[in-house]
């Protein structure tokens, strides 16, 4: 890609994540919440492929950690769910609830958005890794026969 | 509701104009601008929720079509037009139009729904969840099962697009099935 390509996603792909962050970690105060936060944590990286290059990017994140961030999202969501299977109840907001608009407000909705946070980014970056990277694999492979 | 019908207005000119180009890359830009027809008109009907996700979603998958049409080395798509089929389509979309006019006179009004499970949502959510934000108290608080069914649909895409690429059982160049 070319050099202003390269310099500007240098200087925004810091602010791209954080503002991914902010999003899911506000999702009970104002629009957003997971899902959205999710896909534009991916986002990020995906910039990051696009402008430098596969290699770049996979020294960052390789696809062994997306497929164990992606399973560690699954699992901590179940967990804070079944927790309360002791006393009898599952998928109950435990945690006390603080005033309105605070950021520590909500029971455990901010826990259920970073799990859910991280499935999705960690899946969707796979998805952008399966088809970038097996993909050239494959049509290098069909242009040597 | 004036800037409502100008949005979809917009999107169906898109729509048809992505499907009548003849070049790969301008109909994807079509499709692109469909999109942001849809995250404009979730904003005038007071979702910003669905707006963030729309446009954020919507912005990856022209990423994905961008870079899978610009490599191929064919920029123009053919397709014939025959009577028969134009025939048979105009005339299920004629019989799906006058089915559905019938069904979508008893809908109640746009605005005044009638709510009778969800009218508890909102009068005790504030004070059952303290989140402010009120979708994110439903799909995450009330909801939270079918949230849980939801986050395993990703598992299911990952395997879907593994299986489309794989190694083992392609087909060679050349190979008659």
């Amino acid at each position: 890609m070319t050099l202003i390509v390269k310099v500007i996603t240098r200087l925004t792909v810091g602010l791209i994540l954080l503002y991914g962050i902010y999003i899911i970690l506000h999702g009970h105060v104002s629009p957003g919440g997971g899902f959205a936060g999710g896909v534009i944590m991916s986002l990020a990286i995906i910039h990051l492929m696009l402008a430098f290059g596969k290699d770049m990017a996979l020294k960052k994140v390789n696809e062994t950690t997306a497929a164990f961030l992606e399973s560690l999202g699954a699992i901590l969501f179940v967990t804070i769910g079944v927790m309360g299977i002791f006393s009898g109840y599952i998928f109950v907001n435990f945690l006390k609830k603080g005033k309105p608009f605070d950021l520590f407000s909500g029971g455990n909705i901010p826990l259920y958005n970073i799990a859910i946070s991280l499935k999705v980014g960690a899946g969707l970056f796979t998805i952008i890794f399966i088809m970038v990277v097996l993909f050239g694999i494959i049509s290098q492979e069909e242009e040597k026969k | 509701m004036f800037e409502l019908h100008v949005l979809l207005f917009f999107m169906i000119i898109a729509a048809v104009a992505a499907v009548e180009m003849k070049d790969l890359l301008s109909s994807v830009i079509a499709v692109g601008a469909v999109g942001l027809g849809l995250s404009l008109s979730f904003l005038v009907l007071k979702a910003p929720d669905l707006a963030i996700t729309q446009i954020v979603v919507e912005i990856l998958i022209l990423i994905i079509l961008i870079r899978a049409t610009i490599k191929k080395d064919l920029p123009f798509s053919t397709s014939g037009r025959w009577f028969f089929n134009t025939l048979i389509t105009v005339l299920f979309i004629g019989v799906f139009l006058t089915i559905s006019y019938d069904v979508l006179r008893d809908l109640p009004r746009f605005g005044f729904p009638i709510m009778k499970v969800s009218q508890n949502y909102i009068t005790e959510g504030l004070s059952k969840t303290g989140a402010a934000n009120l979708v994110t108290a439903i799909i995450l608080d009330f909801r939270a099962y079918d949230t849980f069914g939801e986050a395993t649909i990703l598992f299911t895409a990952v395997i879907g697009v593994l299986s489309v690429m794989r190694f083992i059982g392609r087909k060679k160049k050349g190979e008659e099935v």
